[in-house]
């Protein structure tokens, strides 16, 4: 109990990592594609929490509003257009996937674990609490737009290439006559 | 200083996405585990973020908008898919089998 009152950030951290991994184990288990989106957006706000911790707040924001938002509602879209609400028959693959991808998962499962201990090199990581004062100093979205309209400005505008290309392949594959 | 634990849940969130394309034969849940995916690997973007500067941040921000693209390309393309096969059991979708 003390440790919790002496950590409210960590406890705060511990419970909603441990949400979004048991929303994320219900997500791929359920067996209604309705059911798995909205244990997808549960884990998807758990993220937003955490990115709020870790000095992020601005991409918490918009981990609400563009993924659980925008994204998850073209999901259900989708998911209600083609009339798949009611859970059908079972769609898990039989014993062999089921065994191969155990097998995968905890492979990949022990490479990563191993990449958990790196950090990165001595020399690049910034003293402990600047990206929180930068934000105190420019604001939240400040801090994180600086740098996108000034370093990443050509990246940027790429992106806007790739949303355009986007919107007409989207348009091209879903009309049925163009 | 939360890096580690990140990179922990970030692991795990990534092996549940992956086991979901394994496991799963609907194409819009497989769809949704790949997000997920997306999103462990932002969770490392971010957590990194918070050691090195904010250049991590802004690559969320780059993989959010890919991750957009990705999905509307995508249920476009299932929605074709269903159109021409009446289903989304990739079961049943099997024309590379040959």
């Amino acid at each position: 109990m003390s440790w919790i009152a002496a950590h409210p950030l960590e406890t705060t951290y511990w419970a909603f990592a441990g949400f979004a991994v048991i929303s994320a184990m219900l997500c791929i288990t359920r067996r209604s594609p309705v059911a798995s989106a909205l244990w997808l957006i549960q884990t998807l706000f758990c993220l937003a929490v955490l990115y709020t911790l870790l000095d992020a707040p601005f991409i918490g924001v918009l981990q609400v509003l563009v993924y659980a938002g925008a994204i998850m509602v073209l999901f259900l879209f989708v998911i209600m257009l083609l009339n798949l609400g009611r859970p059908g028959a079972g769609d898990l693959k039989g014993l062999v996937g089921a065994g191969i991808a155990t097998l995968l998962g905890v492979a990949l499962l022990l490479q990563l674990k191993g990449l958990a201990q790196a950090a990165p090199p001595a020399d690049i990581v910034l003293p402990p609490g600047t990206l929180a004062a930068a934000q105190r100093q420019q604001g939240a979205v400040g801090a994180v737009a600086g740098p996108l309209f000034d370093t990443y400005l050509v990246p940027f505008e790429i992106t806007s290439l790739l949303l355009l290309a986007a919107i007409v392949g989207a348009v091209v594959l879903a009309k049925r006559k163009l | 200083m939360l890096l580690g634990p990140s990179l922990v849940v970030s692991a795990l969130l990534f092996v549940i996405g992956t086991a979901g394309v394994l496991l799963r034969r609907n194409a819009i849940v497989i769809f949704m585990c790949v997000e997920l995916m997306l999103n462990a690997v932002n969770l490392t973007f971010v957590a990194v973020a918070q050691q090195v500067g904010v250049a991590g941040q802004i690559f969320v921000f780059f993989v959010m908008a890919v991750a957009a693209a990705e999905a509307a390309v995508g249920l476009a393309i299932v929605l074709a898919v269903y159109r021409h096969k009446e289903t989304v059991d990739l079961l049943h979708i099997n024309l590379l089998k040959g």
